[in-house]
């Protein structure tokens, strides 16, 4: 039941967090934390079904590999938006919304 | 006597082994792509040729049976939207492929290709899958993919693909979050599974909700659209089409399998008007917006907005009890719109490339080099507005017939409007065309006739699409995902 609820926590601040912060980075770290909070769900559920279930695990092995690939893909794009940002008009690049603190 | 598993055999890997050997070798990528790009148009025609004959069919791999196993599954509609991505695959890249070097805005050549080919292997894998948990491997491939191709473009476009991928990893995520309550739940992924098993329970409605709401951000349905205009208004051409005809309809694709799939039992009027609400809203918003556009491909990106809420009127036309007519409407408007709109899209890249500016007021004047282009855009805007006989009437025509049936008036009275703002905004593009203009651009004689013919047979394969109506009845009502 902690478990679930943290579930719960997790997903409410990395929403949270996505929505209100500025920082690209920020904005990145919050979408890996509500992906964490659906992992932890999925490994609750293998702790609760009778007898323990083992398919969860791998479906969160799969995930953490696909989030490895696209946090990665993210920090490439990150970088090179501040890349730009940093040699380039910083005007343009307000649309954005999140800028390079 | 080849084994009917061959086509989703070739489909599933072919891409993602062109795709490796393409990034190891980028010098034969032209070659390889179009090579590869060939045969899985052939492997799509065939699959579709098989699902006509013997109907749908499910391959467990390695004999792997549901609750363990993964398995494909190949009906009508997942045949249809396999043969629509290879469609726009070829044209895109044929058109990627003849675009004058110099003038390439794309700013790693060689990127790109091995994008292209993971997208389309991603949506191949997406529309083969037959479970929760492989369409969610699938739906990260083609976002990968995707940011990919938008940021290629460099400039402005990166800043749009930040956002792009934002939005959908959110989408997936949420989307992930309901497949994990419905396993704990069910204990399956399979969608067969599931389809025999679901109550009507809290935790089943919030996992629906969580997952529908994660693919509509997907598949930008109003007011979850606000990423897509920037993204594929600043995409290179070719990946625009891609993205607005066949990425958009994966997650629409996805909404119909799990509403007429697993959560059928749950959907009831309200639901459905909410669902129906929204299109009617995606409808308006987006054709609004499409006619105050200056920009020849944002007012394009628009319409994709505008044309997906058509795909959400099935649900509260199925629901009133009309599902037969309105759901091979759905699927068919947006067959059609995947066509055309790949068409219109690779017509204004080849139209920019001519004019040098996407601006509406500068696309007039000489139109060497971009005729074949025009005539591109015509035909398919004719599809998209729905005139007889090409594709886009044919969806509009029994959507309609499933407004008339239940009584929908208003639902009607949404379609009418939104065809009459289509019909405007597409205008206002094609008046650009005769308008006297500024002598700008490129010589004409650098632009390959590939790129006119790329847009133009997509366009007439949308127009042609109406023709196709008994074939396409048939292949629709192939598969358990069909209503009876």
């Amino acid at each position: 039941m902690v478990y679930l609820s943290l579930t719960g926590v997790l997903f409410v601040l990395g929403l949270h967090g996505l929505f209100t912060a500025r920082n690209l980075l920020r904005r990145l770290l919050s979408l890996n934390i509500l992906t964490t909070s659906v992992f932890l769900l999925f490994v609750v559920m293998a702790r609760l079904a009778e007898p323990l279930d083992n398919v969860p695990h791998a479906i969160v092995l799969t995930g953490i590999v696909i989030t490895v690939s696209t946090t990665a893909v993210a920090l490439a794009l990150v970088v090179r938006i501040a890349g730009r940002m940093r040699e380039e008009d910083v005007g343009a690049a307000a649309d954005t919304r999140g800028d390079v603190e | 006597m080849i084994p009917e598993t061959a086509g989703p055999v070739i489909l599933f890997s072919l891409p993602l082994a062109a795709a490796i050997t393409v990034f190891i070798r980028p010098r034969w990528s032209v070659p390889v792509t179009l090579g590869a790009s060939g045969v899985l148009l052939a492997a799509a025609v065939w699959v579709v040729g098989v699902v006509l004959q013997q109907g749908a069919w499910r391959h467990d791999i390695g004999g792997w049976t549901a609750p363990l196993g993964i398995g494909w599954n190949v009906d009508g509609l997942s045949a249809a939207l396999l043969l629509l991505t290879a469609a726009v695959g070829l044209a895109g890249a044929v058109f990627h492929a003849s675009r004058p070097a110099p003038l390439a805005t794309v700013r790693d050549p060689r990127f790109f290709w091995p994008l292209w080919l993971f997208l389309w292997g991603g949506l191949n894998a997406l529309f083969l899958a037959a479970d929760l948990f492989n369409v969610y491997v699938a739906l990260e491939l083609v976002s990968i993919a995707s940011v990919g191709l938008i940021g290629l473009a460099g400039g402005s476009a990166q800043a749009a693909a930040w956002r792009y991928l934002l939005a959908t990893l959110l989408g997936s995520t949420i989307y992930l979050f309901g497949v994990a309550l419905l396993y704990g739940r069910y204990a399956a992924l399979d969608l067969a599974l599931l389809t025999d098993g679901v109550e009507r329970d809290g935790v089943t409605a919030v996992a629906a909700a969580l997952m529908t709401l994660g693919l509509l951000l997907k598949a930008a349905v109003f007011p979850l659209h606000f990423w897509l205009p920037a993204a594929h208004g600043r995409a290179p051409p070719a990946v625009s089409a891609v993205l607005s005809a066949v990425v958009i309809a994966a997650g629409y694709y996805l909404l119909v399998r799990l509403w007429f799939g697993p959560f059928a039992p749950l959907l009831g009027t309200g639901v459905a008007t909410l669902l129906g609400l929204l299109g009617a809203a995606a409808v308006l918003w987006g054709g609004l917006l499409a006619l105050l556009q200056r920009r020849l491909k944002m007012l394009i990106a628009y319409s994709t907005v505008s044309q997906f809420g058509y795909g959400l009127l099935v649900f509260p036309l199925a629901a009133a009890g009309a599902a037969h007519p309105a759901w091979t409407g759905a699927v068919t408007l947006v067959l059609a719109h995947g066509l055309a709109k790949a068409a219109l899209f690779l017509a204004a890249g080849a139209i920019v490339l001519r004019h040098g500016i996407d601006r509406l007021e500068a696309l007039g004047g000489d139109q060497r080099g971009a005729t074949l282009a025009w005539v591109a855009f015509a035909i398919a805007s004719a599809s998209l507005v729905g005139l007889p006989p090409t594709g886009g009437f044919l969806g509009k025509w029994w959507l309609a017939q499933a407004a008339l049936a239940t009584g929908g008036y208003f639902w009607l009275a949404i379609l009418m409007v939104g065809t009459g703002f289509t019909a405007a905004y597409l205008w206002r593009a094609l008046q650009a065309a005769v308008r006297p203009g500024r002598e700008a651009g490129i010589d004409p004689a650098t632009l390959s006739a590939a790129l006119g013919l790329a847009a133009l047979s997509l366009a007439l394969s949308a127009a042609a699409l109406g023709l196709a109506a008994p074939v396409l009845g048939v292949l629709l009502d192939a598969g358990p995902g069909a209503p009876g």
